[in-house]
């Protein structure tokens, strides 16, 4: 590595006042032709252009961020990373990525600021219960860490949690992973595009993909605000823009696009060190290292790609967290923002080659997909590398939708991502 | 967030409503003869325009109506709104 990072280049950068610190990746002109295309520089896509460039070996590579690098959902989720989800093949991609996080600081040598905190999902009902603990077994019998609290063992581990009978959606317990926990969002395309330049990868951030060449069922080229570039290949990454991408290929998706939203408050000091979720009242609750609460709300109901949301989704979210957390009544929020995010019927994502040769989709994350980060650019450029998926991500591609073969997280998983 | 002018009960919060997406996807005349990836076209695949959209809405808190809308997806602007069984407008 040429530029690395240690706690010497720390030392030897504090005597010139870190003025000298070298730019982390490059600002090039796109060349005329590139090995493969990556369209969006999202985490997701530097990922997987830095998995092409290092595990496949494939350098004369680009990838195009209409705006900035990280600068849709990456950088606008609530950080959270887990991988207790029910079924086996969910399970074997989630955790494939869990495995990753963990050494991925020290791969990158780019500080994510992984925290496996924990993340906790409480139940509220009955049914919450049930699913809940099937959900545990089922990850156990998949190697993944789970385990069944009762209410008395969740107030242990979260003591600012409303445990009182007497509340509206009273907790009857909850699960915890506790490999679980967050990582530092920017930090991750960052480090991606640091590491993904050091080994060739041209990232060209504000270049807009405008069109799709294809010459028959092949596709030759992208059409972009910096002129026409030609690739055999193409890996679109454009999260809630997919179907728009899809769109210019000629191409539809089993995608709907809405708002998600989140929003964080003032600093305080550490009250909660965990992540704590909940799927009936949904909200889902964690402390940055900044000291902002960082809460999660829902996605609008309809069909937009405005990067607002709703109030009233925000005031529902609201209302729960003051439920579980009285604490939290007098906080004051400071940001809220929304991302837009591209659902499947499923809930489940599509990693995944194309009638169309050449051209590969990396999407339907839905609001769960920076968990997933290294897992999916690593399977993704296993995909694209060798025109076939991984087995590991066998089970999300597109063809599901005709053959019936769901994967069906919707509500299975445990939160609604 | 928007107001929706119901073409029953008029403008009301759009969080009265809830919305059932795409519009104007006609059921199959002849299931049983659909092939798998008419059926997946029928059920999964979506427009989800980046623009404007023809849309179904319910008012779901209101006089439970269905209706049909067109929206600009980029701005939330609401083009039209026409009843059920109406053509839609061309712009």
């Amino acid at each position: 590595m040429k530029n690395k990072y240690s706690i010497f280049s720390l030392i030897k950068n504090a005597f010139s006042q870190h003025e000298n610190w070298k730019q982390a990746w490059g600002d090039p002109e796109p060349k005329r032709e590139y090995e493969a295309i990556i369209i969006g520089g999202g985490g997701h896509g530097l990922a997987t252009a830095y998995y092409l460039a290092k595990k496949h070996n494939m350098r004369n590579i680009a990838v195009l961020e209409k705006g900035w690098i990280g600068g849709g959902n990456t950088g606008r989720n609530t950080t959270i990373i887990r991988s207790n989800y029910l079924w086996d093949a969910s399970a074997g991609l989630y955790d494939h990525a869990l495995k990753i996080w963990e050494n991925l600081s020290q791969e990158l040598n780019y500080n994510i600021m992984f925290s496996q905190r924990g993340v906790m999902n409480l139940a509220h009902n009955l049914q919450d219960v049930r699913d809940l603990k099937r959900r545990t077994h089922a990850n156990r019998l998949n190697g993944i860490d789970a385990v069944w609290l009762n209410t008395d063992q969740v107030k242990e581990f979260c003591p600012i949690i409303n445990t009182s009978p007497d509340i509206r959606y009273p907790v009857l317990g909850g699960t915890l992973q506790r490999r679980a926990g967050t990582a530092r969002h920017d930090a991750v395309a960052w480090g991606y595009a640091r590491g993904a330049n050091e080994m060739g990868v041209d990232i060209i951030q504000n270049c807009e993909v405008k069109g799709i060449k294809r010459n028959g069922d092949q596709v030759e080229g992208v059409e972009t605000s910096k002129g026409f570039i030609k690739t055999k290949k193409i890996g679109v990454v454009a999260a809630g823009h997919s179907s728009v991408i899809a769109d210019m290929a000629g191409l539809k998706l089993p995608l709907e696009s809405k708002p998600l939203q989140a929003l964080v408050s003032e600093p305080v000091k550490p009250i909660i060190d965990t992540v704590v979720m909940s799927n009936a009242v949904h909200a889902y609750v964690s402390q940055s290292d900044k000291g902002e609460l960082v809460i999660g709300a829902g996605t609008d109901a309809y069909v937009s790609y405005t990067q607002r949301g709703s109030h009233d989704v925000v005031e529902g979210t609201l209302k729960a967290i003051l439920e579980l957390y009285p604490i939290f009544s007098r906080m004051k929020m400071l940001r809220q923002w929304g991302g837009i995010v591209d659902i499947c019927p499923d809930a489940s994502p599509i990693i995944s080659k194309t009638n169309i040769k050449g051209l590969y989709f990396n999407c339907g994350w839905g609001t769960g997909g920076f968990k997933a980060t290294p897992g999916s650019g690593d399977l993704f450029a296993h995909t694209i590398a060798n025109d076939e998926p991984h087995k590991l991500n066998a089970a999300f591609n597109l063809n599901r939708f005709v053959s019936g073969d769901l994967v069906d997280e919707h509500g299975a998983a445990a939160v609604a991502h | 967030m928007f107001l929706i002018n119901c073409p029953y009960c008029g403008e009301r919060d759009q969080s009265e409503f809830s919305c059932g997406g795409e519009a104007h996807i006609v059921r199959p005349k002849q299931p049983t003869e659909l092939s798998d990836d008419q059926w997946a076209e029928y059920l999964f695949m979506r427009k989800n325009i980046k623009g404007v959209q023809f849309e179904r809405w319910n008012h779901a808190h209101g006089c439970r109506k269905w209706f049909n809308m067109v929206r600009d997806t980029s701005n939330d602007k609401i083009h039209a709104v026409y009843k059920m069984g109406e053509k839609p407008p061309v712009e």
